[in-house]
């Protein structure tokens, strides 16, 4: 009796309270992020490497709208809308040749993306991280931390986004274009779908996704360069356990993931708290390789 | 990935002969002597830096080659090299620290060792998977060798790696001298060469072949009773093992082992030296990373050191996979063929 009391009092409960309400709010964002990786590869085969560079670039893109103009949501929209396009242009001009050739050549032109817009960000901004102020100060206290509503919003927001998102595809006559091109592109296109244009539109979207975690997740730590390799790496793991291309397993793997990985920060130092994660990876590749959530066939 | 054709008869060669009436390996053999004793000679009339960049070539050349044998003739595209250089990297670092005096073998097969281990390790477990999830699989493996490499810094160094000094170029009972820069180039040269030939010894063997044919169709030749996760697995490893030698030669080049090489970018620009080369003729990454960073180095001088030299060459990539897939020596030769 006295072991097992001894036990239950060394589990820290506020820690793990915190940390939980910390994972849901890093789950809500990486899930914003892996939605559009996993809806782009789902569509068209693409695996696109430059998903984390769209998360940085719109970070720096809501922090230049929000110095211009000084609101926080004009930055949001304003920069989700300006990846969107260039998310367009980048699909036209480097993925529309690549259709039909094998997949790894799409990873292959989207890392030369990746490489072409992260130098680009630290040509223009250089290396200092910039900073957006949160645009809501207020918090609550929540055990000995005052914790920034802030943070519940993100998450609200990042849910929002993702339902309005699903919704579109259930009802909207674009999504329910997106879900046939899905299903079967040829059959698609004998239907009178225009799949380029879809193809075009599903990569803009995704764009304009990862931007809008990005300008949300802005506040948070801070804008640098390289924040696009953590998170297109964190969204890769995401997916694959996800199942890739399984839009409902990666947000319940992107969740699953940070969750773990906070109650890991709890006792581990932050940087090896990544390791927990791709040892799911691992334990997934071996005994899952569909993925987690996916029943196998 | 769409490859090139099989490199048995390529049609350089074959119109070469053809002309001069030589068989296709005299060919080869004058052709490689000639590049070698380019190679050889260059560094007796190079300067200084140029030697030195030359040298670096050569072991990116060696990096680029070893995982050609992955991507160009087993069709598996690899972004986690940077595990396999940065270990041997680092197995050679060790090597020298902990031995006392250094030795140049030593630390070339504490290096290999090291690369061994992580080349096990990764092939254990994403052979089993194929395409777009290899790709990414090796690539988050490389990060965990990042991630640990960069945290445990009591045995690492942390952030700031590793400094030693370079061993003698010991030959025993033969040969006992400080490397100097003209040395150091043609014993990383004699490595090289050694490696290409092994490498193009292996792609021409049965062995070799059994890979092209995974590359071509692998339910098939699962199907005719090869044990595809087995020749995968071999696969790895040996490009583990070559790529981990070129991380000790670049150790005992620079004196210095630093977690950036294990960083995934390492791994990102190998596939970028074979993708600009041309996979699948393990000359071409040579050549592909040759042309990086000649180009680094041109783009530099011209614009200034803080000049983004990867913008123009990332465009320069993209624009290679879209219009040209086989690379520069694909290339050469088509145009060497008309």
């Amino acid at each position: 009796m006295g072991a097992i009391g001894q036990i239950l009092h060394a589990i820290p409960v506020d820690l793990l309270i915190i940390q939980t309400v910390n994972g849901i709010v890093a789950g809500m964002i990486l899930a914003l992020v892996a939605s559009g990786l996993t809806l782009i590869f789902g569509i068209m085969d693409v695996v696109n490497f430059a998903h984390g560079e769209l998360f940085m670039l719109g970070a720096y893109l809501g922090f230049v709208v929000f110095v211009t103009t000084g609101s926080f949501w004009l930055a949001l929209i304003g920069s989700s809308l300006i990846v969107a396009i260039l998310g367009a242009a980048m699909q036209i001009v480097a993925l529309r040749p690549l259709i039909g050739r094998d997949p790894l050549n799409t990873i292959l032109a989207t890392f030369g993306i990746s490489l072409v817009l992260q130098n680009y960000a630290l040509w223009q901004f250089g290396p200092v991280v910039r900073k957006i102020p949160e645009p809501i100060g207020s918090q609550f206290t929540l055990f000995y931390l005052q914790y920034p509503w802030y943070r519940i919003l993100v998450a609200v927001l990042s849910a929002a986004i993702i339902g309005a998102f699903w919704l579109f595809l259930k009802y909207g006559k674009f999504g329910i274009w997106i879900r046939a091109t899905a299903q079967d592109r040829t059959m698609a296109q004998a239907m009178g779908i225009p799949v380029p244009l879809v193809y075009t539109g599903v990569f803009a979207i995704g764009a304009a996704m990862a931007a809008a975690s990005g300008v949300l997740f802005a506040p948070m730590v801070g804008v640098s360069h390289t924040m696009g390799l953590d998170w297109i790496l964190k969204a890769f793991i995401v997916v694959v356990v996800g199942g890739m291309g399984n839009f409902v397993g990666s947000i319940a793997a992107a969740i699953f993931i940070s969750l773990v990985e906070s109650y890991a920060a709890i006792w581990l130092d932050p940087s090896q708290a990544v390791i927990v994660s791709f040892v799911i990876l691992i334990m997934t590749l071996l005994f899952r390789p569909t993925g987690l959530f996916v029943t196998p066939r | 990935m769409t490859t090139a054709p099989l490199d048995k008869s390529s049609p350089l060669k074959r119109s070469l002969s053809d002309r001069a009436g030589l068989s296709h390996t005299a060919v080869f053999w004058i052709v490689f002597c000639l590049v070698m004793a380019a190679l050889i000679a260059a560094p007796l009339i190079l300067s200084e830096f140029w030697r030195r960049l030359l040298t670096e070539i050569l072991i990116w050349g060696l990096l680029a080659m070893s995982s050609d044998l992955l991507i160009g003739y087993t069709g598996m595209v690899s972004f986690g090299h940077s595990a396999f250089f940065g270990l041997g990297m680092y197995g050679a670092a060790g090597a020298l620290l902990l031995v006392n005096p250094p030795n140049l073998w030593l630390a070339i097969l504490a290096g290999l060792a090291g690369a061994a281990g992580a080349a096990l390790f990764v092939a254990y477990f994403s052979t089993r998977l194929r395409d777009i999830y290899f790709a990414i699989t090796t690539l988050i493996f490389s990060q965990i060798f990042y991630v640990i490499i960069f945290t445990w810094t009591s045995v690492t160094g942390g952030e700031n790696g590793l400094i030693f000094t370079r061993p003698h170029l010991a030959i025993p009972f033969l040969y006992n001298a400080r490397f100097t820069s003209t040395t150091m180039h043609w014993f990383v040269l004699a490595i090289v060469a050694a490696s290409y030939l092994v490498l193009r010894r292996v792609t021409q063997s049965p062995f070799g072949m059994v890979l092209q044919s995974i590359r071509e169709n692998e339910p098939r030749t699962r199907a005719i009773g090869y044990r595809v996760e087995r020749f995968k697995m071999v696969a790895v490893m040996l490009s583990g093992l070559f790529a981990g030698l070129a991380g000790a030669l670049y150790a005992i080049q620079n004196e210095f082992a630093a977690p950036d090489f294990v960083y995934f970018l390492t791994s990102g620009e190998t596939v970028i030296y074979n993708v600009m080369g041309g996979v699948g003729t393990l000359v071409g990454p040579i050549v592909g990373a040759g042309f990086f960073h000649l180009m680094r180095e041109f783009l530099s001088r011209l614009f200034g050191d803080q000049f983004p030299y990867l913008i123009p060459l990332g465009i320069i990539f993209i624009v290679m996979i879209i219009f040209l897939p086989q690379g520069i020596m694909g290339f050469a030769r088509r145009w060497l063929n008309e």
